[in-house]
């Protein structure tokens, strides 16, 4: 473990509630260990401003180990900060230098209204996970091995959109707020499986039209959302899901 | 159950706006082509452009590309207006280093609108410009060789042009590659070799296009 420290400046967005305009408020933080994560010095602030009776800054956070999807934050206008695949929770100081100034946001989009501070309402992607992200057969008790082929490239395709862990990073980064990564992930992650592979049709119609009613922005194709995804979530789902949904939109009765 | 239509829906527009790119990447390329006969002789070039005009199907073909650019730029427009909405508050900072994204990809409404621009000029230039007359065997056409020559020895016009088409190649630059990600062709057999035929054919069209006028600015003779 190294012993070194480093000073920064915060520059942090703060807002009330979601009918407040929110600004943003410099907090200088010192003696920030390099081995702390990005949440820990949250944590480190929240404790002097706590200790100097201000409201500490609001932020979400869960597992703390990159497999909830509840931490957020967009870093220097980086969905969870500077590097690919990686969460908040698992970015570390040591990654800036001292005296750096760094901006922290919420992960902002209209259909991701922010709640406080740095936390943001996401049951957006909720309700279109209860649109059509679920498999609705009863699968009852465990099969035995192999009475359902699965091949294995569909298994590992869909274990890669799996992955997903729905902290909406993709829709923080987009340009235009499109959740199209995240829908494309449960749709791909659901009808590459031949439980989920009987309604695919009827997932992606409602899913996708969810997801234009909770006016999520449409694809342009930059790759932002593939970038900031640390489950390294691959734009090929966007495509799987949009002949996907041409080919369900032709033969929907 | 979902009971919008397809083309409203959010992957319908982007369809729509991905099948009428299809075609108008087409007709650039070989506009593009029949550019070059600028170089094998008027006679050549009017002949070409006479042949054209003189399809009896031409009123039929120009309308059917009308209503592609229109619906090309109307939904793109529609989309940009949705998607600016659907964002909100812009970030202070945008995505940069291992996440940034290309130029291209985040401007694509900025050139289009020149591209428009340019477009309805280049028509008045040449399409319902100056009309010259010429005969070669006996058939009297349009003298389309004159015009260009003529058009191509404006200093401001050449800078223009070749920043249009600049232009052009920029919009293509994402433009090609994304046809086939909407369209849903993305596997990784063959999509890297699309990604580089999409940035070939775009610089290749563009490159084409900044021949003629700086040819002819530089060192046509008469």
């Amino acid at each position: 473990m190294s012993d070194k420290s480093i000073n920064l400046t915060l520059k942090i967005w703060r807002q009330k509630n979601a009918n407040e305009i929110g600004h943003f408020e410099t907090h200088p933080v010192k003696d920030i260990s390099t081995d702390m994560s990005f949440l820990e010095m949250f944590d480190l602030l929240n404790l002097h401003i706590i200790k100097a009776g201000g409201v500490p800054i609001a932020f979400d956070s869960d597992c703390r180990e990159g497999i909830c999807g509840m931490c957020s934050m967009t870093i220097n206008g980086n969905p969870h900060g500077p590097d690919r695949e990686t969460a908040t929770c698992q970015l570390h100081m040591r990654r800036f230098s001292d005296g750096d100034t760094i901006v922290v946001e919420p992960f902002r989009a209209k259909a991701f209204p922010v709640l406080k501070d740095l936390c943001t309402d996401r049951s957006s992607l909720d309700r279109m996970i209860a649109a059509g992200g679920f498999v609705s057969v009863n699968t009852g008790s465990a099969q035995d091995g192999n009475a359902l082929p699965v091949p294995k490239q569909d298994s590992d395709l869909a274990m890669d959109a799996a992955a997903c862990i729905g902290c909406g990073a993709c829709v923080a980064a987009c340009k235009n707020a499109s959740a199209m990564l995240f829908v494309s992930a449960k749709v791909s992650h659901l009808g590459l499986l031949p439980q989920g592979a009987v309604e695919k049709e009827r997932r992606v119609l409602n899913m996708v039209a969810q997801m234009d009613k909770e006016k999520f922005g449409s694809c342009t194709n930059t790759g932002a959302c593939e970038a900031a995804c640390p489950k390294a979530i691959k734009m090929e789902n966007i495509a799987r899901m949009n002949r996907g949904f041409f080919s369900a939109s032709l033969t929907r009765r | 159950m979902a009971s919008t239509g397809f083309f409203s829906s959010s992957i319908g527009k982007k369809y729509l706006i991905g099948l009428t790119a299809i075609f108008i990447s087409l007709f650039v390329f070989t506009h593009m082509l029949g550019n070059m006969l600028l170089f094998v002789s008027p006679e050549v070039y009017n002949g070409y452009s006479h042949k054209l005009l003189t399809n009896p199907l031409i009123v039929l073909i120009e309308l059917f590309f009308l209503a592609l650019f229109l619906t090309h730029v109307l939904y793109t427009i529609k989309t940009t207006l949705e998607n600016k909405e659907a964002r909100g508050q812009r970030f202070t900072i945008t995505t940069s280093g291992a996440k940034a994204v290309t130029f291209s990809s985040k401007t694509m409404i900025y050139h289009g609108a020149l591209i428009f621009v340019f477009l309805v000029l280049h028509l008045l230039t040449f399409k319902y410009g100056q009309i010259y007359e010429a005969t070669y065997n006996g058939v009297v056409m349009r003298d389309l060789h004159r015009l260009v020559i003529e058009v191509f020895q404006i200093p401001s016009y050449v800078v223009w042009y070749v920043i249009a088409v600049f232009l052009l190649g920029l919009h293509l630059h994402h433009g090609v590659q994304s046809i086939f990600q909407t369209l849903g062709f993305n596997q990784p057999r063959y999509t890297p070799a699309i990604r580089k035929i999409g940035l070939t054919y775009a610089w290749v069209v563009a490159i084409g296009y900044m021949f003629q006028p700086l040819y002819v600015f530089f060192f046509y003779q008469q």
